[in-house]
């Protein structure tokens, strides 16, 4: 591919950026949304190296230091837990847990679902059929308890758990896929790639998965914050992740035992929860409004019609 | 004051509709001015994005606002404008004087409602009668507009009904309270040809017996010129021009209209064209007794119901090498199977095909490779027939990266723009991608992907039937160009006998899987043998009203269910 | 329609044996499962005893046919903590979370039906920015927290409800409105969606094309179509609002299902989580095929296939 007199015209398609930077600053939810996850992601990735062992730093002068206060530094602004380690710094370094887990789990789930989806839909038959009576029985099943299940049987940790809620989120792909290869293989330019003569893996990668593939990537972003949610609530039931590791949900499970005296222990992971999958969902809407030609105009027109 | 009549039913005056979009403001009808006379069928005839559509959409306040706005102008309806009048009087008159009947009539009909309860509902709407009384009234339409067992009829769903059944479900629910004009936005489009006569056959029947005005919006010039008593011609926004249906056919005097007029497929001469002697050489493709069945199934476990679809039911021909096949039929008469068997996309169910004396059927592996190098596809959907996220260069090049022999890997740049050219594409298109084209190029693309490999036969799966008439002509201009050219064989199939009129050397009319008339389309044309071929002829609008007229008056309409 | 049904049953008993084959090769897979169902302080005489009387030392097919055998006798096995059969410990917490259930989707689908209409009505206006901002936080509610602030807030600042257990309604709406916000803020969505689709799909032109009145265009002809997208969803919350109730049960002390279940994981009672798990799943299944039959008979598409 690479030689200097291959094929140059294969050109990437053009981005207008500049026109998605537009649209987002015209919908200021979004616009709002993106930047506060940019924040997040940016803490996620180099929070722990910022804050060094500040989270893990015991005060015990400062045990369930209130917030509000700037007395002790910055780091004390949300307040000090149990064991008077700075609130703001723990949250800083469980986000990286926090977000870590998701995007493993979302990721892995797609690439399993994905995978599974174009063998159910392409080859069909036997496979298909039991890929798919697979997918009924974990489809029928509230996800939460079968994480449950799971991790009563396996021992918890962040692998399990990555583990399980990737198996919880499975079907999503797995159905999406095979119901776009079904549609996509009755297509015209399957057809005539094959009277060309082109054979089953050159169809599946060459025309299936570049056209499966984005929609794949925007399911992950709103299921991003629905996995968000799942190990929140299984940290938050003891059976997700094990301390040492800590996550948000773990730091609310923690701070429900100081609901009378310290509300703050729980309130700020919670709070740091809930605007990051406010900002997954604002922002995927957005998207979803941004794609669709019969929506877009919402976007695009300046001036507003209130009723 | 005694009651003045209004000259014109409808009066459209300077009408300017704006749509807002990313790219700007788009004027989508820009200031149009026409009449329409009680007893009076005005065509609107203008190929896809004219705005014709939209414009009958502001007759009836059916332009979503936003994005959509009328920013100028005048309807009006007996004298008095409509556009001032308020929502509640403009719903007063839809469906009670004026109405409106649709193309694409499954999205059209309420999928949860009876069409019985759907017709009646015109009457409640308007408060006509009782709902009881509604019912009956709505039973009585279905049978006035040729729906068989109207009492049980009723009771079903609009998915339980044929196309052309649907169609006259609509038409019954406009004509329900007798309105004075009738609006028709391309009522026949999706329908076969001698189904599409018998719609056009009662609206005209119908448009007799009640002297309502109609305004017929189309892009078939053969329907313009079979039910039009005048015509505008919309092209981008405007009326280019207007006047009696001889005046516009006889002597059109915009270049537009011209262009229309010369585009029409079957105009398409090709003198350099001679037509290959099948007898002289052994035949490129023999098709012998070609027999596809399906099984139907029902039940939990998909079980035989021993009844089968005869798609394909024994057909047998020859083609030569060089020759243009036409096959023609309508929907379900087996034609795009057989067009699919030929290319190994479907085993038959019995008969041979044999390719250059090879037993096509048992071909495998290399030989089935070789055999896909030489017969290659062009299909009639432009847009699905391209994948959208390859390049028109990767597009082009896909063949030789499976039959890496033929070209070598340093000559592809210069090959895909040989061959863009060749189609009448610029070398540059070889960078974009399939969206930032418009159905001919997307289709001229399909088109140069088949020439890659230089094959001998070409089939085009109604290569054309998607497409503008004046863009139509192009193509098929295209194609024979490169007959000439590349001694390629076609077997081009179309549900429009017009479209292979000229093109094709030979024809086989299919109906129901079979071959019920083959011949050069010269005998076809001039002297069809076949009762179905001659019933398909005189279905099949001709864009030349003396004709049509002559047609009408004679009542040579067929008689053929739906 | 019959047909219809039928198949669709078949295919939810076939999930229902798939999850029955599931959970018993779960529980083998840790290798020993006497250490699944006795507590870990259990002697190794014990451990001995329980695994011979259970046949655990049986090859594993042999197991499950036993297995098999007693779950078509309604044999779920003894709890070996409460000392008693896991069903009826499973069977007695169920009604509660039933009622819970049953109460907060009535709520959810009824309050999204309204909200979501209204803003489907003007897309873009007002109340569908202010309706969309707050389903979305519905739908982005982390339930357990929700929970904790509204104790705090409600009961420990305010004192107006009590922080947890069952007794007068005043216990009932904390719990509900925990419960509803997830579904409802989904719901909503759907309810938006669906309903500007179909406002503005080709029958609804037809529909203003006859001149037939706006009002019936929303509620007959809209609102019909968009009810087959909710049920959907409708149900897959339903289903999932299971989740939300194991939450909802453990921080409101409610002993229903949810908290049982917890309960028994935590010590370690695999009996009455097998049994808890087979309830719900009996229980998604039934209302599955009541969803099926509304499908069926609003939808003569579906009806006539």
């Amino acid at each position: 591919m690479s030689e200097a007199s291959g094929p140059v015209l294969i050109a990437p398609e053009e981005r207008p950026i500049r026109q998605v930077a537009l649209l987002l600053w015209r919908d200021k939810f979004a616009f709002v949304a993106a930047a506060y996850l940019s924040i997040v992601a940016f803490f996620a990735v180099f929070g722990p190296w910022l804050v060094g062992d500040l989270a893990t730093s015991l005060n015990l002068r400062l045990r369930n230091a209130p917030p509000g206060s700037i007395e002790h530094g910055w780091a004390f602004v949300l307040g000090a837990d149990a064991l008077g380690r700075s609130i703001l710094a723990r949250l800083i370094v469980a986000s990286q847990n926090t977000l870590g887990i998701a995007a493993a789990a979302v990721c892995a789930a797609m690439i399993c679902g994905g995978t599974l989806g174009l063998i159910a839909g392409y080859v069909g038959k036997w496979p298909g059929a039991i890929i798919m009576r697979f997918t009924d029985v974990l489809m029928s099943f509230p996800s939460l308890l079968l994480a449950l299940v799971v991790l009563f049987v396996f021992e918890p940790g962040v692998k399990n758990v990555i583990i399980v809620l990737a198996i919880t989120r499975i079907p999503i792909y797995l159905r999406t896929t095979r119901a776009e290869v079904l549609e996509i293989r009755e297509r015209m330019f399957v057809t005539a790639a094959r009277v060309m003569g082109a054979g089953s893996i050159r169809i599946v990668l060459r025309h299936v998965v570049p056209i499966v593939a984005p929609t794949l990537v925007t399911i992950a972003a709103i299921d991003f914050a629905l996995v968000m949610l799942a190990e929140s609530a299984l940290s938050f039931l003891g059976v997700g992740i094990q301390p040492p590791e800590f996550t948000w949900g773990a730091m609310v499970a923690l701070g429900r035992n100081y609901l009378g005296s310290a509300w703050w222990l729980a309130f700020w992971p919670g709070l740091a929860i809930m605007l990051t999958t406010l900002a997954l969902n604002l922002l995927s809407s957005w998207a979803r409004m941004a794609t669709d030609p019969t929506q877009r105009w919402r976007l695009e027109i300046t001036d507003k019609y209130d009723g | 004051m005694a009651e003045a009549p209004y000259r014109h039913l409808l009066e459209v005056r300077d009408l300017t509709v704006e749509f807002h979009t990313s790219v700007g403001t788009i004027r989508a009808v820009d200031g149009i001015s026409y009449h329409v006379d009680r007893g009076e069928t005005l065509a609107i005839l203008g190929e896809s994005g004219s705005g014709k559509s939209v414009e009958a959409a502001a007759i009836l306040n059916l332009i979503d606002t936003p994005p959509g706005y009328i920013t100028g102008g005048e309807i009006l309806y007996h004298g008095e404008d409509l556009l001032q009048m308020s929502a509640e009087q403009r719903r007063e008159i839809n469906g009670r004087q004026i109405a409106m009947i649709f193309q694409d009539t499954l999205a059209h009909l309420n999928p949860v409602y009876s069409v019985g309860w759907q017709i009646a509902e015109t009457f409640r709407a308007h408060n006509q009668c009782s709902p009881s009384e509604a019912e009956t009234r709505a039973i009585e339409l279905l049978g006035r507009v040729g729906i068989p067992d109207p009492q049980m009829r009723a009771g079903q769903y609009p998915h339980q009904f044929s196309g052309g059944q649907r169609q006259r479900v609509m038409i019954a629910m406009a004509l329900a309270l007798e309105p004075d004009l009738l609006i028709a936005d391309e009522p026949t489009t999706a329908l076969d040809v001698t189904v599409q006569a018998q719609i056009l056959d009662l609206l005209k029947r119908l448009q007799t017996e009640e002297g309502m005005g109609v305004v017929l919006i189309t892009h078939d010039l053969g329907v313009a010129a079979d039910m039009a008593d005048r015509i505008a011609v919309m092209h981008s926004g405007k009326i280019v021009e207007q006047g009696t249906v001889e005046q516009v056919f006889r002597d059109p005097q915009h270049s537009y209209t011209q262009r229309l007029m010369n585009a029409i497929p079957g105009r398409v001469e090709d003198p350099d064209h001679e037509a290959p002697d099948i007898e002289a050489a052994p035949p490129l493709l023999q098709v012998h007794d070609v027999v596809k069945h399906y099984e139907v199934t029902s039940g939990l476990l998909r079980r035989s119901t021993g009844q089968v679809v005869r798609a394909v039911d024994g057909v047998t021909f020859d083609l030569a090498a060089g020759e243009t096949l036409g096959v023609v039929g309508e929907s379900g008469s087996g034609k795009s199977t057989l067009g699919r068997t030929i290319l190994r996309l479907e085993e038959p169910t019995g008969g041979t095909i044999t390719y250059r004396s090879h037993d096509l059927l048992a071909l495998s592996g290399a030989d089935l490779l070789a055999f896909r190098r030489k017969v290659q596809v062009v299909f009639q959907d432009p847009y699905s027939s391209l994948n959208p996220r390859m390049s028109v260069a990767a597009i082009v090049s896909e063949p030789w990266s499976i039959h890496r022999d033929v070209v070598p890997r340093r000559e592809w740049n210069d090959r895909v723009i040989d061959l863009l050219e060749r189609v009448g594409l610029q070398p540059d298109h070889a960078r974009r991608y399939p969206h930032q084209f418009s159905g001919g190029q997307r289709q001229r693309i399909a088109i140069a992907r088949a020439l890659a490999l230089q094959p001998e036969l070409i089939v085009c799966d109604e290569a054309v039937s998607a497409l503008d008439v004046s863009i139509q002509a192009q193509v098929i201009e295209l194609l024979a160009e490169l007959r000439d050219e590349m001694g390629l064989a076609y077997i081009f199939i179309a549900h429009d006998l017009h479209v292979v009129e000229h093109f094709a050397d030979r024809v086989l009319v299919m109906q129901a899987g079979r071959i019920v008339e083959q011949g050069t389309s010269a005998q076809i044309f001039a002297a069809p043998k076949h009762s179905y071929t001659q019933a398909l002829l005189a279905a099949s609008p001709v864009p030349d009203p003396a004709v049509q007229a002559e047609r009408r008056r004679n009542s040579l309409t067929p008689a053929i269910a739906s | 329609m019959g047909q219809y049904i039928s198949r669709r049953s078949v295919h939810g008993l076939v999930s229902l044996i798939g999850l029955l084959i599931l959970v018993f090769f779960l529980s083998r897979l840790t290798g020993d499962p006497t250490n699944l169902f006795l507590p870990l302080d259990a002697s190794v005489e014990t451990r001995q005893e329980f695994a011979e009387r259970h046949g655990f030392n049986d090859p594993l097919l042999v197991q499950f046919g036993r297995y098999i055998g007693d779950l078509a006798q309604f044999d779920f096995g003894t709890s070996l903590r409460q000392q008693r059969p896991a069903m009826d410990a499973a069977l007695e917490a169920f009604p509660t979370t039933l009622k819970l259930a049953a109460v907060t989707m009535f709520l959810a689908i009824s309050l999204a039906l309204i909200v979501g209409a209204l803003a489907a009505y003007r897309p873009g206006g007002r109340f569908d920015r202010t309706a969309s901002v707050i389903s979305l936080a519905g739908a982005s509610a982390p339930d357990f927290w929700v929970a904790i602030v509204g104790i705090l807030v409600f009961a420990v600042s305010l004192r107006w409800l009590p922080t947890s257990g069952t007794g007068t309604w005043l216990h009932w709406i904390m719990p509900i409105t925990v419960l509803l916000i997830r579904p409802f803020g989904l719901l909503v969505q759907v309810v938006r969606g669906t309903m500007i689709s179909a406002l503005s799909s080709a029958y609804v032109k037809t529909a203003r094309a006859k001149g037939v009145k706006e009002r019936v265009i929303i509620f007959v002809h809209a609102l019909r179509n968009s009810t087959l997208p909710v049920i959907t969803v409708a149900g897959d919350q339903a289903a999932a609002i299971v989740n939300g109730a194991v939450i909802v049960e453990t921080i409101f002390g409610w002993p229903g299902i949810g908290r049982l279940m917890i309960d028994s994981i935590i010590q370690r009672d695999f009996a009455i989580v097998q049994a808890t798990v087979l309830l719900t799943a009996v229980a998604i299944f039934v209302m599955n095929i009541v969803i099926d039959v509304a499908y069926a008979v609003l939808d003569p598409r579906i009806r006539h296939n």
